[in-house]
C-alpha cells in the first residue's frame, strides 16, 4: 500500500490522526496533515483505509497494488 | 434480514457514495446500483463556498473521485436521472426515466436543497448555493458586481461573505440573529466572528430580518428590511438554510419530519437506510432524534449503514465535528458547542487569534472550539466522547 495526501485539500480535522497515530500527524501551526510513513505495514492497513474513507475532505489516496 | 445481494444507494454524492464504499471495503461483493439526479459525477461540497467559488480551484479538483476509482467500485452509477418515488415494501425505486430498480437494501442519501425565499425563484440575480453549477453561477455574477447582499444567519452565509469579500467585492450580510453562526458558536464566539468579518470590511447587519426583494424588470435591485431601510444589490445570495430533498418520499409511507426518521441503526424501514444530510436518527448517546449537516457525518454514518446493511447491528453515535474557513480563520467544532453553554479559553489567546475554548453545559463538557489551532482541539477532543458515548453504552 501506498499512500498519498494532498495538502491543498486537507482541512486538518484530524479524523486520520485519530484512526492511525503511526501514519498520520498533523502540523502543530496549522493542523494539515502529516505524513509519517508512507508505506505503512500490513498491520496498519486496515486503519489507513478508515482513514482515507473518513477523511472529510478526500485528501488521502491510497494506491494497493503498490 | 437475510443475506443482501443487492443494494441500491439514491443519492450520488459524499454520503451516497462513501456508503457504496463502505460496502465494498467491508467486503460486500453483490449488486450495487447508485443513481444520481445530477449531470455531475460525485463532487465534494465544502469547497464550493471555499476554493471553487473564489476560483482557486478548477470545478475538476471538487471532484470526489477519478473515474478509475468510481470504476473500481464495481458498481452501477445512473447519473442525471433522479428518483421519484419509493414503494417500502417491496424497496423498489422509480426515476424519472421510467427505470425500476428494485433490491435487499435501499439506501436514502438524496441530501438537501436550498431554501428559498418567497417570490426569488422568478428573479435574475438571486442566488442560493448547494449545487457546483450554483457555485459556477455565483461565481461569475460576482466577478461582475461590485456589490452584494447575503441573507443568512448560518454558516453559509458566513462563508460566502467571507469569499465575496476576498474577491473584492462590497458585501453585507444580514440576519435575523444577534449575530453570524450564534445558533453554532455561542455568542462570545459569534461576536468574535463578527468582529473578523467587521476588521475585513464586510457591513454586519443583524438583528434584522429581511422583508421583500425589490426588483425592476424581473432582476432583483435591493433588498428591502423589516426597518425600513433598503440595501440596493443587484446580486443577492440567499442562505437562509436548507430542507431534506424528500419531496420524492411522499407516497413511501416513510416517517419523513424534517428528514427520513430512522432508529439507531439508521434504519427508517425494514431494509431502508438513510444517510447524510438527510437523515434523522436516534442518537442514543444523546438519547434523542438529530439530523446534522456536516461533511464529516456523511462519511461516518455511511460506515454504519454500510455495517448494519451487512448485519453489524451498531447503533450510531457520533461525536460531531464540523470546520469552516472564514478569511485567514480556521474554525472547528467537535461536539456541540451551543448557545447557552459556559466558554473558557484553555489554550492559546484570543488576543493573538488562536486559541482553543472549551464548551460546558449543565456540569457537561460538550464541545470543543479550535480557532487557527487545529491540531490543539483535536487534541482536547477526548474531554467530549464521554458526553455522547456514555448513555449509549448503558443502553446498550
Ligand atoms: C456550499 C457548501 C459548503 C459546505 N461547507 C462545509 C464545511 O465547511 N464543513 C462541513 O462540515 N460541511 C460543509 N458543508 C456540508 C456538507 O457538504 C454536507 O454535509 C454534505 O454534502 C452532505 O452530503 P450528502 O451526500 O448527505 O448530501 P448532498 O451532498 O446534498 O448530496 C445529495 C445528492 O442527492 C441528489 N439527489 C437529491 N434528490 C435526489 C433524487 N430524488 N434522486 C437522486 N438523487 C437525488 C442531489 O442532487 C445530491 O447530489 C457544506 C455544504 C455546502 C452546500
Ligand atoms: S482526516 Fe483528512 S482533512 Fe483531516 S487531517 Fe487527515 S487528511 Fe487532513
Amino acid at each position: 500500500m501506498k499512500i498519498t495526501v494532498d495538502e491543498d485539500k486537507c482541512c486538518g480535522a484530524g479524523q486520520c490522526v485519530l484512526l492511525a497515530p503511526e501514519v498520520f500527524d498533523q502540523r502543530d501551526d496549522d493542523g494539515i496533515v502529516v505524513l509519517l510513513d508512507a508505506a505503512p505495514a500490513a498491520g496498519h492497513h486496515a486503519a489507513v483505509r478508515e482513514s482515507a474513507a473518513v477523511c472529510p475532505a478526500a485528501a488521502i489516496v491510497l494506491s494497493e497494488d503498490a | 434480514m437475510t443475506q443482501v445481494g443487492s443494494v441500491l444507494v439514491v443519492g450520488a454524492s459524499a454520503a451516497g457514495l462513501a456508503t457504496a464504499e463502505a460496502l465494498r471495503r467491508k467486503g460486500y461483493q453483490g449488486a450495487l446500483t447508485v443513481i444520481g439526479g445530477e449531470f455531475h459525477p460525485p463532487y465534494d461540497r465544502p469547497p464550493l463556498s471555499k476554493q471553487v467559488l473564489a476560483g482557486e480551484w478548477v470545478p475538476e479538483r471538487a471532484q470526489l473521485r477519478t473515474a478509475d476509482q468510481l470504476a473500481a467500485l464495481d458498481a452501477e452509477i445512473v447519473l442525471q436521472d433522479p428518483a421519484r418515488s419509493l414503494d417500502t415494501a417491496a424497496r423498489t425505486v422509480r426515476t424519472a426515466s421510467g427505470r425500476a430498480v428494485r433490491a435487499d437494501a435501499v439506501v436514502i442519501a438524496t441530501g438537501l436543497r436550498s431554501r428559498a425565499f418567497p417570490g426569488q425563484q422568478s428573479l435574475e440575480g438571486v442566488h442560493t448555493l448547494r449545487s457546483l453549477d450554483d457555485a459556477l453561477a455565483l461565481r461569475s455574477a460576482l466577478q461582475s458586481a461590485d456589490r452584494t447582499v447575503v441573507i443568512g444567519d448560518g454558516v453559509l452565509g458566513a462563508e460566502i461573505a467571507a469569499t465575496a469579500r476576498g474577491m473584492g467585492v462590497d458585501v453585507t450580510l444580514v440576519g435575523m440573529l444577534t449575530a453570524p453562526m450564534v445558533g453554532l458558536l455561542g455568542s462570545r464566539m459569534a461576536a468574535r466572528l463578527a468582529q473578523l468579518h467587521t476588521d475585513r470590511g464586510v457591513h454586519m447587519e443583524f438583528g434584522v430580518a429581511v422583508e421583500f426583494l425589490q426588483e425592476e424588470r424581473g432582476r432583483v435591485t435591493a433588498v428591502g428590511l423589516a426597518d425600513g431601510r433598503v440595501l440596493p444589490a443587484r446580486t443577492v445570495v440567499v442562505a437562509i438554510g436548507s430542507v431534506p430533498a424528500t419531496d420524492w418520499l411522499t407516497d413511501s409511507g416513510l416517517t419523513v419530519a424534517d428528514g427520513v426518521v430512522c432508529d439507531a441503526f439508521c434504519q427508517a424501514a425494514d431494509g431502508v437506510y438513510a444517510v447524510g444530510d438527510v437523515a434523522r436518527w436516534h442518537h442514543r448517546g444523546l438519547g434523542k432524534f438529530v439530523r446534522w449537516e456536516n461533511r464529516t457525518n456523511a462519511n461516518e454514518q455511511a460506515a454504519a449503514v454500510a455495517a448494519n446493511i451487512l448485519g453489524e447491528n451498531r447503533p450510531y453515535t457520533p461525536v460531531p465535528y464540523m470546520w469552516t474557513d472564514q478569511f485567514d480563520a480556521k474554525i472547528q467544532a467537535h461536539g456541540l458547542l451551543g448557545e447557552d453553554a459556559d466558554v473558557q479559553v484553555v489554550e492559546g489567546s484570543e488576543e493573538d487569534g488562536r486559541f482553543v475554548a472549551l464548551y460546558r453545559r449543565d456540569g457537561h463538557m460538550t464541545g470543543v472550539l479550535g480557532w487557527n489551532m487545529p491540531k490543539q482541539a483535536r487534541l482536547h477532543r477526548a474531554a467530549v466522547v464521554d458526553h455522547y458515548t456514555a448513555q449509549a453504552a448503558l443502553h446498550a
